[in-house]
């Protein structure tokens, strides 16, 4: 399955490195990745693959989830249908 | 890849908008749990509730994690228990009400719903037994939800029933006094009863349903508030096709885990519900999204037009992007469970006539709203009966959960915590429907019921 990685928060360096080291140390394959500035804030957009992921969906949404809070940006993996459903017809 | 702002947005309405699937409900039939010993009745009871909904919470939680969207309440409807006990006396329905409300606990959802009774016409001897029960089991139980049919389009208004529900709701704010009469937020009068609806007090599991299903109800008043705010100055086609583009969007989540919670649990996915639920939290509030049209504050002129117009485009929307849709869908306006309401009913904007007529436009009726402790039981049976009128001459589903809240009167505040949220207690008129309500009797059904 894919997920999609978002990375919200103030602008700082590292951000990208931090993300990516994340995703290769839980097996998730990065396939795409963009980011932008949008309403102030810096916000980056990840697309990977889960199908290699090292732990469960949980433990690694989790576990993402606190390392960028430890360094000051939100990060939340969320499967891509919710994205699909809203925004596809 | 999808678009980055689709997907911003998507994250921008669950973080800052409290988008939220409000409600996961499974309905469970009862019917196969029939008995003659009341002990095995309550015994296959549990075990069929326990046994059906044993992952409920679980999946939901791992559909939390996977979609990232919160699912707010974990539910099971039940068939309405005045059928399944029939047979059982005054005393047996309050140790029945016991049974669901452990059934519940033991599952970790918040409510069950389903001790109600179909009355519209008249009581079996089990809905009558239950109808009496209803101020001790409200009292004995947390988590137990009722509902009354006391009215329907075809069948006409039960005014015998109407009455007796008066009464039964004064009795229940008596009984939990110690708590601002909190039973009455359990309780709720309806007239057309929908057989499917995941919210409560209102979920019963009907008995056309199947042995068990998914319901899911939606939610987003902050959602659709932001989004008529950046709309901005518009005329109303803009304003209603704003609304509907975000219903849409909206309710495609709540399929898409309706469908998933139904594949994962192994049971038939049933209904969406079109709902917009309010919360007593900053930014979850229906009456702001009517202040973000335009109005001073929900309650004054234009009201019911502005509501009006969100209820049909919500509908409007929502439609297309699921593939049943049910229970009541539409907007709700509970007081004490929206920020707004609060506001407006604590200045005096909100009045009671207002939210009635609020009520004709949109789901579900005068909902979660507190009157004076002293308010006879007649003047709320003519609260009852001018409400669910609204219901049966317009072929619409419509309720009253109304709270008499002991010892307090006009002017005082009430509380009950969590997402039934708190209300000051609204005035009503002083002059008496007694001599009315006590005629007794049915209404008759309105003409337009023999469409055959």
């Amino acid at each position: 399955m894919k997920a999609v990685i978002t990375v919200t928060g103030k602008d700082k360096v590292g951000i990208i490195a931090l993300t990516s080291a994340e995703c290769a140390k839980y097996g998730a394959n990065i396939v795409d990745i963009s980011q932008t500035v949008m309403k102030e804030y810096f916000a980056m957009i990840m697309l990977v693959e889960l199908s290699g992921l090292k732990c469960d969906f949980a433990a690694f949404a989790d576990c993402i989830q606190k390392t960028g809070l430890e360094n000051g940006v939100d990060i939340r993996v969320m499967h891509e249908d919710i994205f699909n459903s809203m925004h596809r017809i | 890849m999808l678009n980055t702002q689709d997907i911003l947005e998507t994250v921008r309405m669950i973080r800052e908008e409290n988008l939220d699937i409000r409600t996961v409900t499974m309905g469970i039939s009862l019917f196969d749990c029939i008995s003659d010993d009341p002990s095995r009745l309550e015994a296959k009871i549990y075990d069929k509730i326990t046994n059906s909904a044993r992952n409920l919470v679980r999946v939901c939680e791992e559909l939390e994690k996977t979609y990232g969207i919160p699912i707010v309440n974990k539910r099971i409807s039940v068939t309405p228990i005045s059928y399944v006990g029939s047979g059982l006396s005054e005393s047996g329905f309050v140790r029945l009400a016991k049974v669901l409300d452990r059934a519940a606990k033991d599952l970790g959802v918040n409510f069950i719903g389903g001790y109600s009774a179909h009355v519209q016409k008249g009581a079996i001897k089990g809905a009558s037994a239950l109808i009496e029960s209803i101020p001790e089991a409200m009292t004995e139980t947390e988590r137990v939800c009722s509902s009354i049919n006391v009215a329907t389009t075809k069948a006409g208004i039960n005014m015998d029933a109407v009455k007796r529900m008066g009464e039964i709701i004064k009795d229940t704010a008596y009984m939990t006094r110690d708590r601002d009469s909190i039973g009455c937020a359990k309780l709720v009068v309806f007239a057309n009863i929908p057989e499917d609806n995941p919210f409560m007090a209102g979920a019963v599991h009907g008995i056309g349903e199947p042995d068990t299903v998914i319901n899911v109800g939606v939610s987003g008043p902050g959602v659709v508030a932001a989004a008529i705010k950046e709309v901005g100055q518009c005329d109303f086609s803009v304003l209603a096709e704003t609304v509907k583009k975000i219903a849409f969007k909206i309710t495609r989540v709540g399929q898409l885990i309706a469908s998933e919670a139904a594949s994962r649990l192994g049971v038939p996915y049933g209904i969406v519900d079109l709902s917009l639920a309010p919360t007593p939290a900053a930014g979850d509030s229906v009456a702001e999204i009517l202040e973000n049209m335009g109005l001073e504050c929900a309650g004054t002129h234009g009201t019911t037009a502005a509501l009006a117009l969100l209820n049909d485009a919500v509908k409007k929307g929502g439609v297309m992007a699921t593939n049943h849709v049910g229970g009541l869908s539409g907007a709700f306006i509970p007081v004490s469970e929206d920020r707004g309401m609060i506001a407006a009913a604590k200045s005096g904007a909100l009045t009671i006539e207002k939210l009635e007529a609020m009520t004709a436009v949109c789901s579900v009726g005068l909902d979660m709203f507190a009157v004076p402790g002293d308010t006879s039981a007649a003047t709320i049976s003519g609260i009852i009966a001018d409400e669910i009128s609204i219901g049966v001459i317009n072929n619409k589903t419509t309720a009253v959960r109304v709270i008499p809240v002991h010892g307090k009167t006009v002017g005082d505040f009430c509380e009950f915590g969590g997402l039934l949220g708190y209300a000051p207690i609204m005035k009503l008129h002083a002059e008496s429907c007694e001599a009315f309500i006590n005629r007794g009797g049915r209404i008759p059904a309105p003409i337009h019921s023999l469409k055959n």
